[in-house]
Order: C-alpha cells, then structure tokens, then sequence
C-alpha cells in the first residue's frame, strides 16, 4: 500500500512538465560540474609538483559534483516536498487519501518514499556519469558509492524534513521556506561551532554527518544519525496528521 | 442484526467546547437509502467525516458491518466509498489515471482494476472523457468522477456529500437513478438540501439541527408528521367554501392564486368524494394535487421553530 502511494506521488510528479524540467535542470547543473571537473583535473594537477598533493580523478570530480549536488539539494528538496501534504490540504484531497483503508503511516511513508524515489533517479543518474570516466582511467568506485549513499540519506533526511514542515500549512511556499530554512541551518550548525567541535549541537550539523561519506567512508554512526532524524521527522509528520483528525 | 451496515451509537464531537454534533445516534441495513436533511452547520458533514474516518468523535463510536472505526480502521474504510463536500480530485491526472489510483488505493486486486474502472465510468457516464485532464471537465463530469471514485471498489455503504450540487437537471436525475441502483445492493447515505430529491431517492429521512437529531424515520412517517394534509384543487367554476367544507374529511379551505388550498384531517382520504362532488355539481375540476411545499413545511417547523426569532431580530 506504501507502494500505491509512492506510485501516485511519482506519477504526480510526471503528470507536469515539472518533474521533467527539474531533474533536466539539475542534471544540467551536475553535467555543467562534472566538466569543469574534468577539465580542471589536469590543470590543477600539473600545478602540484610533490606526490603527495596529487590525488586520483574520481575523487577531484567526485568532490566538485557531490558538493555541488548537497548544495543544489538544499534548494531543490524544499521545493519538490513543500507541495506534498499542503497542496492536499488545499486542493482538499486529503479525504481521498483518509477514507482509502490506509493508515497515516503507510500515506506518510508512501509519499516520503515517492519523493525519495524521484530524488534517487539524480543520484543514480550522478553515479552513472562519474562511471563514464572508468573509459579513460581506472577509477574509485568504492569513493562512488560511499557518496552516492551519503548523497541518498542526506537528500533522504531534507525530505523527510520537508514533509514534516509542509504537514504543518496549507500554503505549499511557506512550507518550502520554512522547510528551506531549516535546512539552511541544520547545514550550516556545525560552521558556528567550528571553535568547538565537541559542542553537542555541532554534531546535529546534517553536513558534518555527510562529511565521512564525501570522504569516501561508510561510517555506521552517521548512517544511524540519518536513520534517526528521519524517522524523527515522518514521525512527527504521522502525529501532525492524526492531530487533524483528532482536532479537526 | 447482522444486516446493519452502518452504526452510529451517540456520536459527540466538540469544537472547543462547542458541540457541533452532539448525541446522533442512527443504524442503517443493507439497502436503504438514508438522506441527511438540516440547514447550513447544522453539522451534516461533520457527522460524514465522523462516518468515515475523518474525524475522532468526542465520543460514542461508529460501526461499518459491525466494524468498529476507531479500533480496526483499515477494515472499516475498506468497506465504505465517501465523497466528501469538496470533491478530492487530483486535477492534473486523467479520469482513468485518477479512478486507477482510487481503485488502487481501495485494494482492488489487480487484475479487476481495470474491469472497476470500467464499470465506474460506465455507471457514472464517464465513458466518453476516459483521457480528458480532470482539470478541463466541466463541474457537472467532475462531480461525475467524484461519485465514480466513491463506488469504484463496490463498497458496502456509499456516503455522498451533497452529490447533485453543480449539476444541471439531467444529471442530477441520472445521479439519482445511480443512488438508487446502488441503494438496491447496499447502504446509501446522503446529505442534501433539496427536499424534492430527498423524497425521491430516499427511504429513510434524518433531519439534523445545530447537531442534534430532530427528526429520525421513514420518508412515510416524515410525509405524515406535517400537521393536516393538503391539496391543491383548480375548478372552473368555483365552489364556495361553505360547499367544500361539507365534503368529510375536509377541514380548512384557502384561496391561493387562483387555485384552492385544502387541509383535510388525519387518517382520512376526501379525494374521490372531493372528485365526485365536482362531477355531480359541475365545479368543473381541472387540477387536483398534493401540496407541493408539505416537506418544506415539516423540515421548516422542525428546524426552524427557534431560528426565527432570532432571523427577524437581524433583519
């Protein structure tokens, strides 16, 4: 049933030109990246004489792209999770979806799955256009991966947190700004504590936990955080619903 | 007992301490047709939403097929269709995208999915706007796809908010033929503000004051609970009153428009004697008929008693 739901957000998502232009746009912008990466690979590595300020290709475009994309992200997710629950609290279809013999977990899941399947056709995409360069030099694939993966549990977690925030209106742009804000500085968190790096709240920080991942390293702590602060917020997001019907 | 498909057993529900519904209490079996009367918030949809899952009552419980909804949801909702006041459409999908997921969502195998919709449209006469953008539908089909939607997966109570708003008088009488099919097989629930339709496809009548139940029973008991019965006689030559309150039976004559208003007391039936009396003094009887306006009156002097003063007050 979680399926069915998943299955009729994406559909929405394609139903308009919008899904389409976004995940054209986007790539557009990661291929624009992955270029200059490459581009600038020999450039910069020429410029450094001792062997030890060498390092391999994937990881110079690797780093470029992936960066961008968690940048890009930020600004992408709120946008595509603000109309999720508010666009049916305005179009008032949200009664189509209760009185379907569902509970407010699977339509909670359902749609936080929907959204993270489209995102998930960028990562895929992303990881498909660093292989390319395996044509011409032996590459990390394991680098790929770690960030792809880090790269899905962040995209993961600001979905999660935008479903939360779009639960709480009827107005799909309040929701994409507050949900935007909130991402802006659960990302930047740590950069305040920068001083400090065992302060608690630094460690909240979504970009420090997506730091071990950039690195290449699939670290259990960070993939735990993510877990959490997901299921934190779809939570959240339940209990925001049932209050509706229990409120009205 | 096990024919009751739907029981509501004293639905509360409290807006802040004001209560919007308060004490319903109703059961409806398997192929009735139950029509939701009262004035605006009077709390017809309220008591819809608690129906159908929408809504926690405050209290008192609801029952599908004797199904509780508040302890085993899933089950319960599978076995109603709800179409709610607004209608839930996803305008950007196409009818049969949009009854495809409704179909979907209602747990209908896959295999029937398609054989669902089919029929839904067919029922619904959709047939002819299967690829059409919901978005593009006029307001009379998009009300259409709506009932399409609440019917599609067969469900053992149909609840409508208000189905024939925005239809025009073609469609509603399909719609009503559609209610009345459907209230054959199984339970129909419908709220409207039209009297004349309530008479029409109804068997059972609730009438529902600032979330009280006023009036619970038959469409029969509902037509004989107005005080005196009435007729409207037309005569080419005019009796005068005094000759038509001899006939027994009758027990107030009005003039109205031209036309004759009588009032007859309970239990008795002075159309044939009113009809022969005619023929034998030569009255001339062109028109006889019942009042229309009879349920207006009843639904007025069961809602309206205390409103009234309070109406001329702000006018």
């Amino acid at each position: 049933m979680v399926i069915s739901i998943a299955r009729k957000e994406l559909k929405s998502m394609f139903a308009s030109p919008m899904g389409w232009i976004i995940l054209a746009l986007l790539m557009f912008a990661f291929g624009t990246y992955y270029l200059n990466g490459v581009n600038n690979y020999f450039e910069v590595m020429s410029g450094s004489i001792r062997p030890a300020e060498r390092y391999g290709v994937t990881q110079f475009v690797g780093q470029t792209v992936y960066g961008v994309a968690s940048f890009i992200m930020l600004f992408a997710v709120p946008l595509l999770s603000m109309r999720l629950i508010s666009e049916e609290r305005r179009s008032q279809t949200m009664p189509f979806l209760i009185s379907a013999p569902l509970s407010l977990t699977e339509i909670v899941v359902g749609k936080f799955l929907g959204l993270v399947l489209f995102l998930g056709i960028l990562i895929l995409y992303i990881a498909l256009m660093l292989s390319t360069l395996n044509i011409w030099s032996d590459i990390d694939f394991g680098y790929i991966i770690a960030n792809s993966v880090g790269l899905f549990l962040l995209v993961a977690s600001f979905s999660a947190l935008g479903l939360y925030f779009s639960s709480l209106t009827s107005q799909p742009i309040v929701a994409g700004i507050l949900s935007f804000i909130a991402l802006f500085v659960l990302m930047i968190l740590d950069r305040f504590f920068a001083g400090d790096p065992t302060n608690v709240l630094s460690q909240l920080s979504l970009m420090k936990h997506f730091q071990s991942f950039a690195g290449g390293l699939i670290d259990t702590a960070d993939i735990s955080y993510f877990a959490l602060f997901i299921i934190t917020f779809l939570t959240l997001t339940i209990r925001r619903l049932d209050a509706d019907r229990l409120r009205g | 007992m096990d024919n009751l498909t739907v029981e509501a057993i004293e639905l509360t529900r409290l807006y802040g301490g004001r209560a919007a519904v308060s004490d319903v209490s109703f059961h409806l079996a398997k192929g009735q047709v139950l029509g939701f009367l009262g004035p605006n918030g009077a709390g017809k949809s309220t008591t819809m939403k608690m129906l159908t899952g929408n809504l926690a009552p405050s209290a008192g419980s609801v029952k599908i097929c004797g199904i509780d909804m508040m302890e085993h949801p899933k089950e319960a909702k599978a076995l109603i269709g709800y179409l709610p006041e607004m209608r839930p459409l996803y305008k950007e999908f196409t009818v049969d995208e949009y009854l495809t997921i409704a179909a979907r969502l209602h747990k209908v195998s896959s295999k029937h999915i398609k054989k669902a919709v089919e029929s839904a449209k067919e029922r619904c006469g959709l047939t002819h706007m299967s690829k059409r953008l919901i978005e593009n539908l006029s307001n009379g089909y998009q009300q259409r796809v709506g009932i399409a939607q609440a019917i599609i997966h067969n469900p053992m109570v149909v609840i409508l908010d208000e189905p024939t708003v925005g239809l025009d008088p073609i469609q509603i009488r399909d719609i009503r033929a559609l209610i009345k099919e459907i209230g054959q097989e199984h339970s129909v629930i419908v709220s409207t503000h039209i009297l004349p339709e309530v008479e029409m496809v109804c068997d059972h009548v609730q009438i529902i004051d600032k979330g009280k139940l006023v009036f619970n029973g038959g469409i029969d008991v509902l037509k004989r609970q107005r005080v005196g019965n009435k007729l409207v006689l037309g005569f080419k030559n005019p009796p005068s009153e005094s000759a038509l309150l001899q006939i027994p039976g009758i027990a107030e004559v009005e003039q109205v428009e031209g036309m004759i208003r009588v009032r007859f007391t309970e239990s008795s039936m002075p159309h044939e004697a009113i009809v022969e009396t005619s023929v034998r003094e030569g009255w001339g009887l062109y028109q006889i008929a019942p009042d229309q306006t009879s349920l207006e009156d009843v639904f007025v002097q069961l809602t309206y008693q205390e409103a009234v003063p309070v109406e001329e007050k702000a006018a």
